[in-house]
């Protein structure tokens, strides 16, 4: 017992405002938990102007700002970690017009001291700036590319991947519908290149799961405006006449763009569940998840912004805690130090996945729990059970080691 | 005595002897009256269970998703956080109705008393603050601001010191109850859960649930003294998860709930060493001892069962099924 009497307690709490400027004053005055002395460390965020994306569905917001709020959290979380231990983190976010040269804005950043980098773009730029000589001593973290490539072929020492491949995607999606066994799906390609990209994953899943791809169309209608009067009538007979194919389990579709996969559902000739970039969907994060304490970072994330995570959002909230976490625990914010801490055993974080999330070795991908989404609710979380691996049951989801022709490597 | 008798027949001798050996088990087996509470978040209730016959006696219906519950000092209470309803509820264990509700802030998860018996000490995981609760006046005294996701509560033994673990932080927040200053922060591993001071008041343990350690931390120091790692046969690292710790009364064990690995790990508190795992229910968060120390019961989420441990021979008893996903659990002698 404290030896307070009653009324001793309650003038204590009297000082309430007083105490709460002392307590935040003490927070950094005994910010015993590392040793580092004050460290302020600059983060990047590089993207540019895309193509404006306008929902099929008036549910969803456009947004324009997807990856930044994600980085923003992260920083608040990591600051909140940092009064404690004296570290401040600070995101300088740049983003050039879509004309622009990525590589230019990159080395000016570079020039300012950044060496830890959020890059935000397509995988062609990407590798561009890993390739730089500047990237060399700098640690890149992919939030925005899916490309398999960047996985298998493409490997750079320099370049972590939080956003999940197309690989992992598609892998997720087919041991789900191993338990459920169906097995004989009816893809539906879209006209872009990622499309054709999700298909040939979908297609390698489907190969390593069991499943058995029975027929396969390409969706080639050029879309017009999002919105418009009486639009319907025209995708219920589209879709209908489209969807005439010998039977199958499940239509599987190929939209990253978001053009056509939402009019799909409930207009197939035949009655069957859709899946892929529409219906059932795999995914990084999404709006309906709320498991292993994820309703308050949700919550977090939507007061402050006004609209959910997105999978880029989440992806950049990762590689922010990822660099906190390690600078907390090796008192440090060079790059070269953080990298070798990532790629160690020490290294795990927390990602409201239910288990810890870590890096592969050999090609710098975040593996991770990815969630099977509907759009209203959760329907499962990928691993299956009974997908069993040697080393870990994530690695059971993309490239696995013997799979990648990248190897383990130090950063140069 | 009777079952002494030199003039009994050889007949009757056998029967006699098992009476006298079913009377003595009788004996070993008497536990003193006492009854469970267990806070069930997906039906919304708590369930009673007789602590003799280990026999569901009634379920109470509480306000949305009861997570964490203390009782109050005198027995007569149970304080429920009913974290969607946004406040404590009181439930009197003599009638099981809620008399009244308290202001705990928004979603209140887990809660702890401070030994007066004055003071609830609830974490608000939406607004990174700890909220301290007058239980007789029924009014919210003070918002302490900690770090991100506060969860974990443990009060020393003194009533001097508030350990609360934040779970984005990674961090255990000694906060000084005379002055309410966070006065140290000590940097343990992924997700920390729950905070538990010995019973000497000389060591704080705290789980870390992504990380899959207990850091066992020095009070006086604030430094760790070990991280207990756990190593179960076929069972992956990633899926051992200890959350709920329990310490013994003469403090030589600690029982850790180890979540989806399905198992509650015995450890000698002398050597900070596992010595045994025990095979619960599934997804094992919390645990408490019974009042004579020689049960252990623990809430398995995903089994919706109870799991009572033999404390003395260290075997799981029995099971008990209760509402779905139980979450807390107290006993109450």
């Amino acid at each position: 017992m404290p030896s307070l009497e009653p009324d001793d307690k309650k003038k204590r709490f009297h000082r309430f405002p007083v105490i709460l400027f002392a307590l935040l004053g003490g927070l950094l005055l005994h910010g015993a938990a590392s040793a580092a002395a004050a460290l302020n460390i600059q983060i990047a965020l590089l993207s540019m102007e895309e193509e404006r994306h306008i929902p099929l569905s008036l549910l969803e917001p456009v947004i324009d700002d997807t990856g930044q709020m994600g980085a923003e959290q992260g920083i608040r979380d990591n600051n909140t970690t940092g009064q404690f231990t004296g570290q401040s983190f600070t995101l300088v976010a740049t983003k050039i017009d879509s004309d622009a040269s990525p590589l230019e804005a990159f080395v000016k950043l570079h020039e300012q001291g950044v060496r830890l980098f959020l890059v935000n773009l397509p995988a062609d730029r990407l590798i561009e700036i890993a390739d730089l000589p500047q990237a060399k001593e700098s640690l890149l973290f992919n939030i925005a590319a899916r490309d398999d490539e960047l996985r298998t072929r493409l490997c750079r020492p320099n370049l972590l991947h939080t956003i999940p491949s197309r690989a992992m995607l598609a892998d997720a999606l087919a041991q789900y519908l191993t338990w459920k066994r169906w097995n004989e799906w009816f893809l539906v390609i879209g006209r872009h290149p990622q499309d054709k990209a999700y298909a040939e994953a979908l297609k390698r899943a489907a190969k390593r799961f069991g499943h058995k791809i029975v027929e396969t169309r390409e969706w080639t209608f050029v879309p017009g405006a999002r919105r418009t009067d009486s639009g319907h009538t025209r995708e219920q007979e589209e879709v209908n006449a489209f969807t005439q194919v010998g039977d199958y389990d499940i239509l599987i579709v190929a939209d990253e763009r978001d053009e056509f996969g939402e009019f799909l559902n409930y207009r197939s000739y035949l009655p069957r569940p859709v899946g892929g970039s529409h219906g059932l969907s795999p995914a990084a994060w999404s709006a309906v998840h709320e498991q292993w304490g994820a309703t308050q970072f949700q919550r977090r994330f939507h007061e402050k912004n006004g609209r959910w995570m997105s999978d880029r959002d989440y992806s950049a909230w990762l590689a922010v805690r990822t660099i906190g976490e390690a600078a907390t625990r090796t008192a440090s914010d060079r790059a070269e130090q953080l990298k070798r801490y990532i790629s160690s055993e020490d290294f795990n974080l927390a990602a409201f996945k239910g288990r810890p999330v870590t890096y592969r070795d050999w090609n710098g991908q975040l593996r991770q729990p990815l969630l099977l989404t509907s759009p209203r609710l959760m329907i499962s979380v990928s691993p299956q059970k009974g997908f069993l691996h040697q080393h870990t049951t994530l690695d059971t989801l993309g490239f696995d080691r013997a799979e990648s022709r990248c190897k383990k490597q130090q950063p140069g | 005595m009777l079952f002494m008798s030199s003039r009994c027949c050889s007949s009757i001798r056998p029967r006699l002897i098992t009476m006298a050996f079913i009377i003595a088990m009788l004996a070993a087996e008497a536990v003193q009256a006492y009854t469970v509470y267990v806070s069930s978040e997906k039906d919304n209730t708590i369930t009673v269970i007789d602590g003799e016959s280990l026999k569901v006696l009634q379920k109470v219906a509480v306000g949305e998703r009861p997570r964490g519950i203390a009782l109050s000092k005198d027995g007569k209470i149970l304080y429920v956080c009913t974290s969607d309803a946004d406040h404590i509820e009181v439930l009197d264990l003599e009638t099981l109705k809620v008399t009244h509700v308290l202001p705990s802030g928004p979603d209140p998860e887990l809660l702890v008393l401070g030994p007066e018996g004055k003071y609830l000490y609830a974490a608000n995981e939406d607004d990174n603050m700890v909220t301290v609760v007058d239980v007789e006046k029924r009014q919210k005294v003070i918002e302490i601001q900690v770090g991100v996701e506060p969860e974990g509560m443990g009060i020393s033994p003194d009533g001097k010191w508030l350990v609360n673990t934040s779970e984005t932080t990674n961090m255990a927040h000694f906060i000084n109850l005379e002055t309410l200053k966070v006065e140290d922060n000590v940097l343990v591993d992924q997700r920390p859960r729950v905070a538990q001071f010995s019973n000497d008041g000389k060591q704080v343990w705290v789980s870390s649930e992504i990380g899959g350690t207990v850091s066992v931390i020095d009070s006086a120091t604030r430094k760790i003294i070990k991280k207990i790692g756990f190593e179960i046969p076929g069972i992956h690292k990633e899926s051992i998860q200890p959350v709920g710790i329990q310490l013994s009364r003469d403090g030589t064990k600690a029982f850790i709930a180890l979540g989806p690995a399905a198992r509650v790990a015995v450890v000698d508190t002398a050597k900070l060493e596992v010595e045994k795992y025990l095979l619960v229910g599934q997804r094992v968060w919390n645990l408490a001892f019974s009042p004579d120390e020689k049960r252990i019961f623990t809430t398995n989420g995903v089994s919706n069962d109870v799991s009572v441990i033999d404390v003395e021979r260290l075997k799981v008893k029995k099971s008990i099924q209760v509402g779905r996903l139980p979450w807390g659990v107290v006993v109450r002698p």
